[in-house]
C-alpha cells in the first residue's frame, strides 16, 4: 500500500501532466519512491543553494520520467508550484525532458538514453580529483542499460574504483515495446553489474522502509561504485496503468480518464 | 602538428591546474613526460569514445577543461549525438583533438578518414571548429582555447607539413593572409594552404596575382572580415581536404549568395567528390587521385576567368 505521501506526490506527477496534455506517465510512476527517498533523506542539498558545490549531484538518466523529478524538486522548494502548471508550455522552463541551467535541481540534460552514467562519472571523477566528499547518484532506466555508452562508463567507473558513484536502476521490466525480457533480455541483471565490477544490491523499489535502509549503507563496498537495482512496477499507484504499455507515450487524455486518474490516488 | 599540440597541452597543463588530458587507447609512449610530471592530469580511459565524450563534460562542468584526443572519424561519426548534448547543450569546455583531419590516414582506408568533419560539425551550436595549416600556427592557436566558453575542435593535419603562416598573434575567428593580391582569391583551411600558395605561385607565373586567405578557425568566424576580403574580388576558389559538402566550399558559397557585394563573383570549390576514397597510398597520392592536387586548383581558376 502506498502511503499518504507517495500518492499526494502522484497526485502532483498526475496534475503536471494533465497541465501539459502529455507526459511519459508510467515512467514516472514507477519512480516516485526512489525519488522519494533520496531526496527526503539521502540527498545532501541545498534547495536554496541548487550550485552548493558539496551538494550531492543527483542525475536522472532516464530523463523521460521528469514528471517525478519534477514533482520531488518543487516538493523540496527547487521552484515554485505554480512552475508546475506551466510543463511543456512554451515558455516553461519544465520540458518533456529535464535540462540543466533551465530547471534548478537537474544536474544534467537528458532525454537520450544512455548519456547519464558518462556524465555522472566525470562529476565523480572530479569529485575524487578535488578531494570533494559529494557523492555522484545516476538513475537509470532498465530500458537504457540497452545502451552501450552505458557500459562503457561502468567500466570505467570500475577501473577507478568509483565508489562516490552509486547507480539506481528503475527496473520496471517494461520497456516502450514491449517487456525488457522480450526486446532485449537483460537477466543476469545483477550478475552483469557484479560482473562490471559494481557491488549490487536488489530492493523493492516501492518498498519506501527498504529503500531507505539500502541506501543508507552507502557505498555497498569500499573502492566499488554501487548499483542498486530497484525492482518496480510501470505505472504503479493507478491501477489502470500498471504493466499497461498503451500509456508509455500516451497524449492525449479526456475528462473521463482525468476523473479516473484521481480516483486511484485517492488516499 | 599532432606532437606540437599534445606538447601544448602539456605546458598548458602545467600552468593551469583545470586543465586534464583525455585519451582513448593512444599509441604506447603518448604523452609520457606529461603523464610523469603530471599524474594528476593525465588520463587514459579505453576505447569507448562515446562515454569518454560524456566523462568530459561532467568533468567540464564541475570545472576542469578537458583536452581529448583520439583519431578524428572516432570523435566525430561515432559520437555525433554525445557531441551535440554532452558537449553543446551543456557549453561544456571541451577540447577534442582529433587526429587524421582530411585523408591523413590514407593508408588504413575509409573507416579512419575524416572527409566530412567540418560539415557535421558546424551545424552544433557553440562548436567551435579550428584547422591550423602547420605547427607553428598550432603553437599559437593552442593558449587561444583555453578559456573558449564551449567546445572546441581542432582538426590536425599529418605533420612535417610546410610552415606557412605568419608569426603573428592568433586571433580566434580571424582569417590569415597567406599572400595578399587582386582579382584572384584562393580560400583554404588546415593543411591545403601549401597547396593554395603553390597553385597561388603558378598563377603568378602567367601574370596573375591571386590572393591566398587562410580560415583557422571555420566556427565561430569573423565573416565582416571574410567580406572585406571578398567584396574587391572577381574569381574565389575554396580548397579544402574535405569532402565538397558543407565545409569551407559552402560556408564561402553561403557569404556569397547571401551577401549584396557591388559586383557578381564566379566561384568554384576544390574539395573531396561525394564518395569515399578507393585506393591507398600516401596522403598526397590520394589527394592527388582524389582530385586535390595544383593543376586541378590552376584549371579550376581558369575556367572562372573564361
Amino acid at each position: 500500500m502506498l502511503d499518504a505521501r507517495s500518492l499526494a506526490l502522484r497526485r502532483k506527477v498526475v496534475e503536471t501532466m494533465i497541465a501539459g496534455g502529455r507526459g511519459h506517465l508510467p515512467s514516472a510512476l514507477s519512480l516516485v519512491e526512489i525519488l522519494r527517498v533520496l531526496y527526503d533523506e539521502v540527498l545532501r542539498l541545498d534547495p536554496a543553494r541548487p550550485d552548493w558545490p558539496l551538494r550531492d549531484r543527483c542525475i536522472l538518466s532516464k530523463g523521460h520520467g521528469c514528471l517525478a523529478l519534477y514533482a520531488l524538486l518543487q516538493d523540496k522548494g527547487f521552484f515554485p508550484e505554480e512552475v508546475l502548471s506551466t510543463f511543456c508550455r512554451p515558455d516553461s522552463v519544465l520540458g518533456g525532458h529535464p535540462e540543466r541551467g533551465k530547471v534548478p535541481g537537474v544536474e544534467a540534460s537528458t532525454g537520450s538514453l544512455g548519456h547519464g552514467l558518462p556524465i555522472g562519472l566525470g562529476y565523480a571523477l572530479a569529485g575524487r580529483l578535488d578531494r570533494a566528499s559529494y557523492r555522484t547518484f545516476v538513475i537509470l532506466g532498465d530500458g537504457e542499460c540497452d545502451e552501450g555508452s552505458t557500459w562503457e562508463a561502468a567500466m570505467i567507473a570500475a577501473k577507478h574504483r568509483l565508489d562516490s558513484l552509486v547507480v539506481i536502476i528503475d527496473y520496471n521490466k517494461q520497456q516502450s515495446y514491449a517487456g525488457t525480457s522480450e526486446v532485449l533480455p537483460l537477466e543476469p541483471f545483477a550478475d552483469k553489474w557484479r560482473a562490471f565490477g559494481f557491488a549490487v544490491a536488489e530492493v523493492d523499489g516501492h518498498d519506501v522502509p527498504a529503500l531507505r535502509e539500502t541506501f543508507q549503507v552507502l557505498p555497498l563496498a569500499e573502492g566499488r561504485p554501487s548499483a542498486i537495482i530497484c525492482h518496480t512496477v510501470k505505472g504503479k499507484g493507478i491501477d489502470f496503468l500498471e504493466r499497461n504499455l498503451a500509456w508509455h507515450h500516451k497524449s492525449s487524455l479526456n475528462s473521463a480518464t482525468v476523473d479516473q486518474l484521481f480516483a486511484a490516488l485517492k488516499g | 602538428m599532432r606532437n606540437t599540440c599534445l606538447n601544448q597541452v602539456h605546458d598548458l597543463a602545467r600552468k593551469d591546474p583545470r586543465i586534464l588530458f583525455l585519451g582513448s587507447d593512444l599509441g604506447a609512449g603518448t604523452l609520457q613526460a606529461f603523464r610523469e610530471e603530471l599524474p594528476g592530469q593525465f588520463l587514459m580511459e579505453g576505447i569507448s569514445e562515446q562515454a569518454l565524450i560524456g566523462m568530459a563534460a561532467g568533468l567540464a562542468l564541475e570545472g576542469r577543461i578537458v583536452y581529448l584526443n583520439t583519431i578524428a572519424t572516432f570523435l566525430t561519426r561515432r559520437c555525433y549525438e554525445q557531441l551535440a548534448l554532452d558537449l553543446c547543450l551543456h557549453k561544456a569546455k571541451v577540447r577534442l583533438i582529433g587526429s587524421g583531419g582530411g585523408l591523413v590516414y590514407a593508408p588504413l582506408g575509409p573507416t579512419h578518414q575524416a572527409t566530412e568533419d567540418i560539415a557535421i560539425l558546424r551545424p552544433l551550436p557553440g562548436m567551435g571548429i579550428l584547422a591550423p595549416a602547420d605547427a607553428t600556427e598550432m603553437k599559437r592557436l593552442m593558449p587561444a582555447t583555453v578559456d573558449y566558453d564551449g567546445p572546441l575542435y581542432i582538426r590536425l593535419g599529418k605533420g612535417g607539413d610546410p610552415v606557412v603562416t605568419p608569426n603573428e598573434p592568433f586571433v580566434l575567428g580571424a582569417p590569415v593572409v597567406l599572400r595578399p593580391g587582386q582579382e584572384i582569391l584562393l580560400i583554404t583551411t588546415g593543411t591545403t594552404a601549401s597547396l593554395a600558395l603553390e597553385t597561388a605561385d603558378r598563377l603568378a607565373a602567367s601574370g596573375h596575382m591571386p590572393a591566398v586567405l587562410h580560415l583557422p578557425t571555420l566556427k565561430p568566424l569573423d565573416l565582416e572580415a571574410l567580406k572585406t576580403y571578398l567584396a574587391p574580388m572577381r574569381a574565389v576558389l575554396t580548397l579544402e581536404e574535405h569532402h565538397r559538402t558543407g565545409g569551407l566550399g559552402s560556408l564561402v558559397a553561403e557569404v556569397l549568395a547571401e551577401e549584396p557585394f557591388p559586383f557578381p563573383k564566379r566561384f568554384a570549390r576544390l574539395a573531396l567528390p561525394d564518395a569515399f576514397a578507393e585506393g591507398y597510398g600516401s596522403q598526397a597520392s590520394l589527394m592527388a587521385a582524389c582530385g586535390l592536387h595544383v593543376d586541378a586548383a590552376v584549371a579550376a581558376i581558369q575556367r572562372l576567368l573564361v
